[in-house]
């Protein structure tokens, strides 16, 4: 007899993808994340959780640089994904895009074919040397974000008609069609039914054995369903990084466990 | 930490059960110290009293299991409010068990006030029983104060009732050797000492979750045992 052990709660040590170390982030005059030193594992769903305005969203999305479209605001610090500084002056932020996907709170989508959603990244990005190895990456793209079934058959039926869960899936699949090393979601499930969550939760660990995937989520549940790292942010602050289940049975952190309690705090 | 959660129901909610599982160590500390007296000063009536108790602390098991189950349903408890519930439904069913020893107590008291006294015995079990009881008393006071050095302290107090419980196992088999007409009377009491014996260990158990309700983590070091009457023959008399 073996011992069958409990997959979702295995925290094995996986090489760091994303080493970031006292990041500073200043919208304007605010300071919204202060001194973050953080490693992101490879291979690892990772959840960022916290109150709203507490900087989650805002140091997912220095991640793939997409503050760089906001003016005001202005990063410190480094970030090293494999090693390579993302702030680099020679990194190009649209490769680097394709490299680190995201998933938005709304779903998304082109408003353009579902083939087409999906086949978009591909085609900038000259992944595909013609259209029958393309229509292998829509297809590969589109069974890895669960919802190859539900629109194979009409591929060419425009995606802003799908449903939301069946959207947010979509989204997915498109991020997923470039190949990317990181999968960076910012809610995911906030706008879905309870059987979409279940579903996209499903591909969240699925994703987990290709990439590295971090989840922004307001849904203290979700992390603990999803993740196998949690980190607490607070006032911009990273209050308190761990095992999942470390800090939903025991944080160490008295912030942490007044947020997660559901206490004033 | 502030004690209070944003949802105030919930903080009702875990004060109910908290306070139920107060009763329910009330009522088992009452059923022990009654039994000791009635097994003592062979008092029936007593005894029966003890024996009739016990439902109320079998139902008010049942009832901290259920509030439990529909706490973690309803408000998925976390952190230090997961560790309640954890330790609330297995404080409930430590107690559930020295309550049943010290019924079971109280139906031998029923036997043996029929048979020959047998000198010091009882005594001796009331001493036990009492230490048990205090034992008892401090860690559910412990559980309340959320003191784990109170619960630590405790755990090292069995040692005194394990003690307790060699010394009436020499006696007990002295007294069979010396008169077989003993033996009776001696089996049911060395059942209520080892019974005895065992709502230490119980109590010690309780000590263990209110350590880890308090740290997060359940002791590491093997709680100390004195009982060696299982495993060290020169415990007994040749």
């Amino acid at each position: 007899m073996y011992d069958t052990p409990n997959t979702e709660r295995t925290v094995t040590r996986n090489e760091t993808k994303f080493s970031a170390r006292k990041v500073q982030v200043y919208y304007g005059d605010t300071h919204a994340i202060k001194d973050v030193d953080v490693d992101i594992e490879d291979k690892t769903v990772t959840a960022f959780i916290g109150p709203s305005g507490c900087g989650k969203s805002t140091f997912l999305r220095c991640l793939n640089r997409m503050n760089d479209t906001i003016d005001v605001c202005r990063v410190e610090g480094d970030i090293l994904l494999d090693g390579q500084d993302i702030y680099d002056k020679k990194v190009d932020p649209v490769q680097l895009r394709a490299k680190v996907g995201m998933v938005f709170q709304k779903p998304n989508p082109f408003p353009k074919s579902i083939y087409d959603n999906i086949a978009y990244g591909p085609r900038i990005h000259g992944l595909a040397k013609n259209k029958a190895e393309l229509d292998e990456i829509v297809e590969k793209s589109l069974r890895r974000g669960a919802i190859w079934n539900e629109v194979k058959d009409r591929l060419h039926a425009p995606g802003t008609g799908l449903s939301g869960g069946q959207q947010q899936r979509l989204c997915i699949a498109r991020a997923v069609a470039t190949e990317p090393e990181v999968l960076l979601m910012d809610e995911p499930c906030s706008a879905l039914d309870p059987i979409a969550t279940s579903q996209v939760e499903e591909l969240i660990d699925e994703l987990r054995t290709n990439y590295s995937v971090i989840i922004v989520t307001h849904s203290m549940q979700q992390a603990a369903r999803v993740s196998q790292k949690t980190a607490f942010f607070h006032l911009g602050n990273l209050v308190e990084f761990g095992e999942t289940g470390q800090i939903f049975t025991n944080p160490k952190d008295e912030r942490t466990e007044s947020y997660i309690t559901g206490r004033i705090g | 930490m502030t004690d209070t959660h944003i949802a105030s129901a919930f903080d009702r909610d875990l004060e109910t059960i908290q306070a139920h599982i107060m009763k329910m160590g009330g009522l088992v500390e009452d059923a022990i110290l009654k039994a000791a007296t009635s097994l003592e000063t062979r008092d029936e009536e007593l005894a029966e009293q003890v024996r009739n108790a016990d439902r109320a602390i079998d139902e008010l098991e049942e009832q901290i299991n259920e509030e439990a189950a529909r706490i973690i349903a309803v408000r998925q408890p976390a952190a230090v409010d997961l560790r309640v519930i954890l330790s609330v439904m297995k404080i409930a069913s430590n107690l559930e068990r020295i309550g049943d020893y010290a019924k079971n107590m109280a139906k031998r008291t029923t036997v043996l006030s029929q048979m020959g006294q047998i000198h010091g015995a009882t005594a001796s079990i009331r001493r036990m029983a009492k230490e048990v009881e205090r034992m008892l008393k401090d860690v559910l006071d412990a559980f309340v104060q959320r003191d784990a050095g109170t619960a630590r302290e405790v755990m090292h107090r069995d040692e005194d009732v394990d003690q307790m419980y060699n010394a009436l196992f020499r006696e007990f088999l002295t007294f069979m050797m010396e008169d077989p007409r003993n033996i009776t009377a001696c089996m049911h009491l060395h059942f209520i000492a080892k019974n005895t014996e065992r709502m230490g260990d119980h109590a010690t158990n309780i000590a263990e979750q209110v350590i880890y309700l308090v740290t997060g983590e359940i002791p590491e070091d093997k709680r100390p045992k004195s009982d060696r009457t299982s495993t060290d023959p020169s415990v007994a008399p040749a």
